[in-house]
């Protein structure tokens, strides 16, 4: 007999828990359908940045602009398009077409820079069928005269008037970076959102030491990155409610497994799809199932949420600092 | 028709707009003034605007103005109806295949936007030389006066061509006409329809070319036949104009507008008649209004039609009372016993009952300003009892006596205009503070009013960076003609405050008027600002002033130095054109128009600015006194050249037009080093150098555009008299050991680009924002660099000889020869052309194609071309743009003649002179020849002069002239990838065909920039520029991989920015090549849709993705048996797309067609494989014959 191993997440019924995360995977319509083929449940599609849109419009208009009418011999010099696929156009022709394409579900996510933007994209992706929205809130804070308080007030206020503006369900991408991730995220359900993405993952600067430069890139995640996301998985499930998906850290199916136990309804998977090719899917789908079935679960269902803060033996864990645990780990070492 | 719809367009979209309807192919080449008829086909194709016939005409830009006719030719024969647009030299270029439309009566219409022929200068500006150069082809030449004109006769060249199968030149005056914006009445689909002849296209379409119908045309034939078939073709011409007058009373029926091939206006029983053609009409007009109005018997005759020419008509049309006419040529025939259109006027009107005098004139060449003012003299002159044939009007001929008195300029030299109440209006900007742009939305918003009409003309200045654009606007509640500048403005505004010192701008400021100021400074400030001359000229003229900041404005809203919608906002509000409300309505529709598909972040600070501008604008009180006046600065400083004081001096003062015929050299020659007295302070930051951090690399000198960042070395005893704090290091080098070192801007030539900073490598380790140089806002240091400058500058320059190694850092010693050109701000082309000069810049010889190097290079008032303190330097010219290759092998060809006859001169003397030593080592050249070598030679040539001084012989006195030829001269040939790949391709292919040692230069932007990107062969796949809307679809021709085919050529591809050593390197090996060199040099421009600053590092991507590899040919390595091809960096290590990404000219296809984007990365980054797969290929060659040959020689001793 089969395991079942479907879930549910923002009121979507999932075959099984493994989503395609935001990726390049699903940057053309060939490679989502690739991932649906290969049997993914859902896909989510990269973040609509509202403010490098506008960046790049600001960018495009002055290379263009900031020549012309100013010699005799040239009004411009670049021809002037009938139509441009400019501002979250062509994003939502992709959302659009993605839709299209695949019969698993499609999210799509928005980093939104102005009050108007966060509304006025948020019902543009939906209208452009998106199953779900991400909220992807996270900026880096950088002016030491704004509050944590004010923050985050602007944050409950950003996911209330999206989520009053549409209808299709929205989940809040979170960072780790907050001092009471159980407190906003409880203002954040009680302003309408349905569930959390546990944790965003950022560009991070590097130094080039020889040149005295400053780079940011964005590696692919390692399993290492997981345990983070289980203890707040494990809290914020236990404690908040909602539905979560773990991103960043899920490379195999024992990672998926502590996941969905620490609470985790779906668990978005990237670098592990870059690294083995989307066979992986159906790899971890099986694996999963086999797991389940010699671990004596009868489904998914049973097991999702098993250790979370409300349910495992010693809740306690997910609180200690480290020290805590070290001096612990330390005893433990002299009791051998 | 009286409801006709009506819009705001210049002269060009006017007939444009015509032209396509009635097209089914255009074939296209750019050529100023006309370039935007066909861009406005290719514009209008690309966003599938239907034609007459209901399909979208076939664009295709061509490679030349030749090809351009030839394919119009094809298709004609075929049978559709064509159209291409020129003016100038590409009319002359079209003439042959002219004379075989017209030979085989193909109906065509070519609008021309009339300009001047180059002869001993190019001009960009109007003149009717090139129509008049095809007066001779069987054309007919129709002219229009005004845009109205350019629009109405475009339909009526139409109508007739297609009736009589006369081809059709249908022209009006370049700039003056083809750019003006006027509110016209336009010619809808229905009007076409109604008007033209569709029988006559049915007709025309049946005689196509077909082997369904098969006949053949383009026979050649013999004595017996060929004169009697030429003959055949009268009845079509005896047609035609009968054709052209049918036309213009159809087309009066239909619209209401009244045209005649030859039009009378004036006093019935006139006298003195002027003749004229063109805008020039309109002058004459205003003129003849006044005159008549005052009581005189005058009059204006209006040539339309000018070929075929019928001189009955002309004569019909002429009152019986005509005694003397005029007739005023916009040309100049040198030789002729008057201008065309006078011999014409003459022959008409010779069998007349009362045959009038008639006398001819110049007037308007090189769109030379003609007021009714000038045109009343020219009455004037008829007037007396012996009129002048020959005159001139407009000028001062102190030579040939020639030309009429000028209006006094300082009165109001215009005529007034035919309607009441013509506000007018005159606008200072640059054009990179969108000041014309916001004149042409004022224009258009002011011209939807329908009781409203509009014109608008612009004059922008010749430099590519921190040019001034003068925009002249009139408004009126009458429909009037006014094509000459505005003379007495209500309203003048100087968006640029710096301006008010060096230029008159109030010189036409109206009694009364309202001046609008840009000023950076607080209200209270702004009159203490202004020099005494301005002061003076407000309170004479009881000016009011207002004034606003408007960048603090522009930076606030965010919409950087764009202070056009800001500017816009005051002029309403001072104006009072409009209510506030409904004038900031409208400029926010407006911007909602031109940028609301762009993103709404443009509109909205856009917006955000127009709201706040209101709140800044402050009229500002005069006061009573004046006790702080300081006058301005002298145009140029004291200490220059005596020809700068009198002439350059007068040109950049704007008064170049009083200068009399006498102030110039007859032939177009023009002292170099003139650049160097225009200080245009034009940068709003500038590099400072910190001492102390610099690693004394050069590579901000090497890198600068404008040679206004240099490095010096000098003796430390120079310190002694420098200015307090004046900077220096010691030298870190093995040469010039001991000595200090500087890195100095010359703050006022400094375009403020900032690429040298960006190129320094050198940060400091505790602060690495800060590096050697850092731009640093220029108002609080100027004073500071200026006297640095001005010290540095009299510092010696280093001897070449003294240079240990002639690589980045050490050719940076090296005085630049090019010096702060008008190119833009970044220009990726100047840095090549700069280090050209300084290491072959004393013997130097530059042929130069047109185009952007031709204008920067050779643009008046200023030029960069200068010398070294010997009085040598680089001796530049310009010929045409499609035969610069062959101009510069003939200059090879006159070195090498010169050359010769010195030695045989010296072979013969050096017995007699006892100097046969010294010959000897004058005429044998060694094939490796460094500075040590050519100081010694010039040496010897001094040696040598010494000793022919003492010899009577005529062969001597030869000699001594040609003497400077025994030191070889370095030729090259300079210019853009339009002329290399394009239209002057024909003729460097066969220039690197010959062994001559000629070095090629190419400046590859990889599209015409210099008239506005238009594409040619040298764009790559993918690139977005105008004629490949939507990407170009073919890659880049390899024009290095064609020129190594011959086997002789030097080819190397160099990109400075990516690998600076590298270009030196290949610069010295081009020209140590006996033979041909052809260089390829990756250019980036303003054309490629990015900020220049980060124009070495998109080399640098260019070059490590491998769309630009950077390689050598060196046929001296093929005869080694070694291969001759080494590939530098084959790129490879990044996607061509990184690199595509970074540039508007490839993200604009991903912003319009995402998919097409990635398989143009596709297709670029597999183009660049197999590219340097073939590269690779060849790098591995080793020819049979020069491997034997190798081997066989003696190896070398160890």
């Amino acid at each position: 007999m089969s395991m079942d191993l479907s879930t549910t997440y923002l009121g979507i019924e999932l075959p099984h828990p493994f989503v395609a995360g935001a990726s390049p995977l699903s940057d053309t319509l060939d490679g989502a359908r690739a991932l649906a083929d290969a049997g993914i449940a859902m896909i989510v599609l990269r973040s609509l940045f509202e403010e490098q849109l506008d960046q790049e419009a600001l960018a495009h208009h002055d290379a263009t602009l900031a020549h012309t009418e100013s010699h005799g011999e040239a009004r411009s010099y670049l021809p002037e398009p009938a139509e441009f696929v400019f501002g979250p156009d062509e994003y939502l022709g992709h959302l659009a077409a993605v839709r299209q394409a695949v019969s698993v579900p499609v999210v799509a996510s928005l980093n939104g820079h102005t009050q108007g933007g966060w509304t006025g994209f948020a019902r543009r992706i939906a209208d452009a069928g998106a199953d779900a929205l991400e909220l992807n809130l996270f900026d880096v804070v950088t002016d030491p005269h704004r509050s944590s308080a004010d923050i985050e007030h602007e944050l409950v206020e950003i996911t209330a008037s999206v989520c009053s503006a549409i209808r299709v369900p929205v989940a809040v991408k979170l960072s780790p970076f907050y001092t009471s991730l159980p407190h906003l995220a409880n203002r954040l359900r009680v302003a309408g959102a349905r569930g959390f993405v546990l944790f965003n993952r950022y560009f991070e600067p590097d130094i080039e030491t020889d040149l005295l430069e400053v780079h940011t890139q964005l590696q692919l995640s390692t399993p290492r990155e997981l345990q983070l996301r289980l203890r707040w998985l494990a809290i914020l499930s236990g404690t908040v409610g909602g539905d979560f998906v773990v991103t960043g850290g899920v490379h195999d199916v024992e990672d998926a497994v502590k996941a969905i136990m620490c609470g985790a309804h779906t668990v978005q998977i990237v670098a592990t799809l870059l690294r083995h090719g989307l066979g992986r899917i159906e790899e971890l789908r099986q694996g999963l199932a086999d797991w389940l079935r010699e671990h004596d679960y009868a489904s998914l269902r049973q097991m999702r949420g098993s250790m979370d803060s409300s349910r495992a033996p010693d809740p306690r864990a997910y609180e200690r600092a480290n020290y805590l645990r070290a001096l612990q780990t330390h005893r433990g070492f002299g009791d051998a | 028709m009286a409801n006709a719809r009506t819009v705001t367009v210049d002269g060009n979209e006017a007939a444009a707009s015509i032209a396509y309807r009635l097209s089914e192919v255009a074939a296209i080449y750019p050529i100023t003034p006309s370039s935007p008829m066909g861009e406005l086909c290719d514009e209008w194709a690309a966003h599938e605007r239907r034609n007459l016939f209901g399909t979208v005409p076939s664009i295709v830009e061509m490679q030349s103005e030749g090809g351009a006719a030839g394919a119009v030719h094809g298709a004609l024969q075929a049978g559709s109806l064509a159209v291409t647009f020129t003016a100038s030299q590409g009319l002359l270029l079209m003439i042959p295949t002219m004379y075989k439309l017209a030979g085989e009566l193909l109906p065509f219409v070519m609008p021309v936007a009339a300009r001047t022929v180059a002869s001993h200068a190019l001009s960009i500006f109007g003149g009717h030389s090139d129509v008049m150069a095809c007066r001779q082809t069987g054309f007919a030449l129709l002219c229009a006066a005004t845009v109205q004109e350019a629009h109405d006769l475009a339909c009526i060249a139409h109508m007739a061509t297609l009736r009589s199968r006369v081809p059709f030149v249908h022209f009006f005056d370049g700039f003056r006409t083809s750019h003006e914006l006027q509110k016209i009445r336009v010619l809808a689909d229905d009007d076409l329809l109604a008007l033209i002849d569709r029988d006559a296209i049915a007709a025309h379409r049946a005689r196509a070319l077909t082997p369904d119908r098969p006949v053949l045309r383009g026979s050649a034939q013999n004595p017996d036949v060929f004169f009697q078939a030429r003959e055949a073709c009268n009845p079509f011409y005896g047609r035609c104009t009968d054709e052209v007058a049918v036309a213009m009373d159809r087309f009066f029926e239909h619209t209401g507008r009244r045209y005649h091939p030859f039009e009378y206006d004036g006093h019935p029983q006139a006298e003195r008649i002027v003749v004229v053609m063109g805008s020039g009409a309109e002058a004459v007009r205003a003129a003849v209004r006044h005159l008549v109005a005052e009581g005189e018997r005058v009059g204006l005759l209006q040539v339309r039609l000018y070929r075929p020419f019928d001189g009955e008509r002309l004569a019909a049309a002429l009152p019986d009372t005509a005694r003397r006419l005029a007739v005023l040529d916009r040309t100049k025939e040198p030789g002729a016993p008057a201008e065309p259109l006078c011999l014409d006027v003459q022959m008409a009107t010779r069998g007349l009952a009362q045959p009038p005098l008639v006398v001819g004139g110049r007037f308007g060449l090189s769109g030379k300003e003609f007021t009714p003012a000038m045109a009343a003299t020219v009455f004037a002159e008829l007037e007396r009892d012996a009129p002048r044939h020959g005159f001139t009007v407009g000028i001062v001929d102190d030579i040939g006596h020639h030309s009429l008195p000028l209006p006094d300029r300082e009165l109001p030299r215009d005529l007034p205009t035919p309607a009441s109440a013509t506000t007018e209006a005159v606008f200072f900007g640059l054009g990179s503070d969108g000041t014309v742009g916001a004149n042409k939305s004022t224009i258009k918003i002011l011209g939807e009013s329908a009781d409203r009409h509009v014109q608008g003309f612009f004059v922008y200045d010749s430099k590519k960076s921190g040019a001034m654009t003068v925009s002249h606007l009139r408004f009126a509640k009458e429909p009037f003609e006014a094509p000459w500048l505005v003379g007495r403005a209500g309203f003048v505004a100087c968006h640029q405050f710096q301006f008010l010192e060096r230029h008159d701008v109030l010189a036409h400021a109206a009694d009364g008027a309202t001046l609008l100021l840009n000023a950076p400074f607080p209200p209270e400030e702004v009159w203490h600002r202004l020099p005494s001359e301005v002061r003076q000229r407000i309170r004479a003229r009881r000016l009011t002033v207002h004034a606003i900041d408007a960048g603090a404005v522009a930076r606030e809203a965010g919409i950087g130095g764009r202070i056009n919608t800001i500017m816009q906002v005051c002029f309403f509000e001072l104006s009072g054109l409009l209510a506030r409300d409904r004038a900031i309505e409208a400029i926010k529709q407006s911007i909602r128009k031109t940028y609301g598909r762009k993103g709404d972040e443009i509109v909205r600070r856009n917006h955000a600015a127009v709201d706040a501008a209101l709140a800044h604008l402050h009229s500002i009180a005069i006061p009573a006194d004046d006790g702080d006046a300081r006058p301005k600065p002298p145009t140029v400083p004291p200490e220059a050249p005596e020809f700068v004081q009198r002439v350059t001096a007068a040109m950049l003062a704007g008064k170049g037009d009083l200068l009399p015929c006498s102030a110039f050299p007859p032939d177009g020659t023009w002292p170099t080093g003139t650049s160097r007295w225009e200080k245009r302070a034009i940068a709003t930051a500038v590099p400072i150098w910190d001492a102390d951090i610099c690693i004394q690399c050069n590579k901000c000198a090497l890198m600068c555009p404008h040679a206004a960042i240099r490095a010096k070395v000098f003796e430390p005893a120079a310190l002694d008299s420098a200015p307090d704090g004046f900077p220096s290091a010691p030298w870190r080098g093995k040469d010039f050991a001991g000595q200090s070192y500087t890195i100095q801007v010359a703050p006022d030539d400094c375009t403020g680009c900032g690429l040298c900073v960006q190129v320094c490598p050198a940060k400091d380790k505790g602060n690495p924002r800060h590096k050697a140089i850092d731009m640093q806002p220029v108002l609080p240091v100027q004073a500071r660099e200026r006297e640095r400058f001005a010290f540095f500058a009299k510092l010696p320059e280093a001897d070449p000889c003294d240079v240990g190694k002639l690589d980045v850092r050490g050719s940076q010693l090296l005085q630049p020869l090019f010096e702060f050109s008008g190119a833009c701000a970044g220009c990726g082309e100047t840095p090549y052309i700069k280090l050209l000069t300084q290491l072959f810049g004393d013997r130097l010889l530059i042929a130069n194609a047109t185009g952007c190097s031709s204008i920067y290079g050779g643009n008046l008032p200023t030029t960069p071309y200068t010398t070294n303190a010997a009085g040598r330097g680089p001796a530049w010219a310009n010929s045409l743009f499609e035969d610069n290759a062959e101009y510069g092998l003939g200059m090879r060809l006159a070195v090498d003649a010169l050359g010769n006859r010195a030695r045989q001169l010296l072979v013969d003397l050096a017995p007699e002179l006892e100097s046969v030593e010294l010959a000897a080592g004058l005429v044998n050249w060694p094939s490796r020849r460094d500075a040590h070598w050519f100081a010694r030679q010039r040496t010897r040539v001094d040696e040598l002069r010494r000793r022919l001084r003492q010899s009577a012989a005529p062969a001597a006195r030869e000699l001594d002239q040609l003497a400077d030829y025994l030191v070889p001269k370095s030729v090259w040939l300079v210019g853009g990838d339009g002329w290399a790949f394009d239209i002057g391709y024909g003729g460097l292919d066969h220039v690197l065909a010959s062994p001559r040692d000629v070095n090629v230069l190419v400046l590859d932007t990889e599209v015409y920039s210099n008239t506005g990107g238009q594409a040619s062969k040298a764009t790559p796949l993918g690139a977005v520029a105008k004629f490949a809307a939507r990407g170009k679809s073919v890659d880049k021709k390899d024009l290095g991989l064609m020129a190594m085919h011959y086997g002789h050529v030097f080819v190397a591809s160099v990109a400075i920015g990516a690998q600076d050593a590298h270009t030196v390197r290949v610069l010295r090996a081009a020209e140590a090549h006996p033979g041909p060199s052809l260089v390829i040099a990756y250019s980036p421009c303003i054309a490629h849709g990015y900020d220049l600053v980060f124009g070495a590092d998109q080399q640098q991507r260019a070059v490590q993705s491998g769309v630009w590899p950077l390689f050598r040919y060196d046929p001296a390595a093929g005869e080694r048996g070694e291969p001759p091809l080494v590939v530098d960096v084959p790129g490879g290590r990044l996607p061509v797309a990184d690199y595509m990404r970074n540039e508007a000219r490839f993200r604009m296809v991903e912003k319009i067609d995402p998919e097409g984007f990635r398989r143009y990365a596709r297709g670029a980054q597999q183009a660049a494989e197999r590219r340097m797969a073939v590269y690779r290929h060849i790098a591995q060659l080793r020819f049979p014959d020069a491997v034997a040959a190798a081997e066989a020689r003696p190896e070398p001793h160890r």
